[in-house]
């Protein structure tokens, strides 16, 4: 049986544990309100633009010189995944789900004899694949020690991004990233970039007269702008995303262990209070068996 | 003069106007346009310049954008702007700093780029004195 020192020591350690996960867990919801305040502000501006590009996306469909970023190389050989993970640790299994997600893809299409690249937007998800990836790794970009994430991070991923693509150093772009479905639940998921998916225009809009609209200065101006900034705006949300989701794993995470935290030091203190009652009882009998003797 | 349009001022961060108003001034690529009810749907790309709101005759508010587009129908204008301030909160000290930056920029741009990258950074430079020039009269 432990001693009754030792056992105080262990007591006192899951304690002040659980002070720092409880601490932890608040600190994370309050940026986790942030985030989603945040994302909650940038939808607006993503939907007028998915609108936007839908009427514009009409306008051009079929045209053989379309942009680039809108109809991609037209190959389908060199595969550029982008993956964005959180920075840090301790969010339960947050960043693992991306990383796996992201293995299984890239497995995927190397099984299909395509080339693969990989993007990582975060340390986490950088280091995740580099133990089993590292030959396909080109970039890893992080934001450790930055208090929020701005439009201009995500402009820069996305600069990049296009750069490589006028370069001709993939066909297809793809961000991987965890969906905020809730508080409790983030679904990794895949959302294509490089081929565009054109959103469809609502049909109520479309039949709507005067759904043609005149542009100025033309369309291939206006659209050689609009898309990179629509290619920023879809990085900017999956940035947002997993900077919430990030919050809500790790709540969730430091919530658990401080329960459990809660649960270890209840049993310890049973498993101290038993060996303190016994050393009591062994000293009162030989108290009185050396009593007795006398 | 009661007949209005939506109007809705988005930049990515946030949304900043939402509501109808009678007229707007709206700094197109091309020159400035005067939006009124019921125009011809168009979408139009912005330069760095100042949004104003007439109600009644008078300005009732200014807003400063830098870039992005502009949709217009009938009823509804929508301005994507890649960044948007109200010109009472532009700040002096910030827009001379980006003139500063700017006019660097072109002077590097001049010398050595193409002529996309010089007349990209043209089109920075006047935004920046756009800027400049609302911070002044703020």
């Amino acid at each position: 049986m432990a001693n009754l020192k030792e056992l105080r020591g262990r007591i006192n350690s899951v304690k002040s544990t659980r002070k720092i996960t409880q601490a932890m867990k608040m600190v994370a919801a309050a940026k986790l309100r942030r985030a989603q305040q945040q994302a909650e502000a940038a939808r607006p501006y993503a939907e007028r633009m998915a609108r936007m590009l839908a009427s514009l996306g009409q306008a051009v469909a079929g045209n053989p010189d379309a942009p680039k970023l809108l109809v991609g190389t037209g190959a389908d050989k060199v595969h550029l995944l982008v993956v964005v993970t959180g920075d840090r640790g301790l969010a339960g299994p947050f960043n693992t789900n991306v990383g796996r997600f992201a293995r299984s893809r890239i497995r995927e299409l190397e099984a299909e004899g395509k080339t693969v690249k990989v993007l990582a937007v975060g340390r986490k998800g950088a280091t995740y694949l580099k133990r089993e990836f590292a030959s396909r790794l080109i970039g890893e970009i992080s934001y450790q020690g930055k208090k929020r994430i701005g439009f201009e991070d995500a402009s820069e991923v996305a600069a990049r991004v296009t750069a490589m693509l006028e370069a001709g150093e993939f066909d297809v772009c793809t961000l991987i990233y965890n969906r905020f479905r809730s508080v409790i639940s983030q679904v990794p998921s895949a959302q294509q970039l490089i081929p565009a998916e054109l959103p469809a225009a609502k049909a109520e809009e479309a039949s709507q007269p005067g759904a043609w609209y005149e542009y100025e200065p033309d369309e291939a101006t206006i659209l050689a702008q609009i898309l990179p900034k629509n290619l920023a705006i879809q990085v900017y949300r999956a940035l947002l995303e997993n900077a919430a989701g990030f919050f809500g794993s790790q709540m969730n995470a430091m919530d658990s262990a401080t329960r459990n935290a809660g649960e270890m030091i209840n049993k310890l203190t049973l498993t101290y209070n038993r060996t303190r009652q016994a050393n009591i009882t062994k000293e009162l009998i030989e108290i009185i068996s050396g009593a007795e003797a006398i | 003069m009661s007949a209005t349009f939506d109007l809705e001022l988005v930049s990515p961060e946030k949304l900043l106007l939402s509501r109808p108003v009678e007229m707007a001034i709206i700094p197109a690529a091309e020159g400035e346009m005067g939006v009124l009810p019921g125009m011809a749907p168009m979408i139009v790309a912005l330069k760095g310049g100042v949004i104003r709101v007439q109600e009644k005759g008078t300005i009732t508010e200014r807003l400063f954008v830098l870039g992005g587009f502009a949709e217009i129908t009938p009823g509804r204008v929508t301005v994507l702007a890649d960044e948007a301030t109200p010109v009472g909160a532009l700040s002096r000290a910030a827009a001379t700093a980006r003139v500063k930056e700017a006019e660097a920029a072109y002077a590097a741009a001049a010398t050595s780029a193409t002529a996309e990258e010089r007349e990209a950074a043209m089109d920075r430079l006047l935004a920046a004195r756009e800027m400049a020039l609302a911070a002044e009269a703020a």
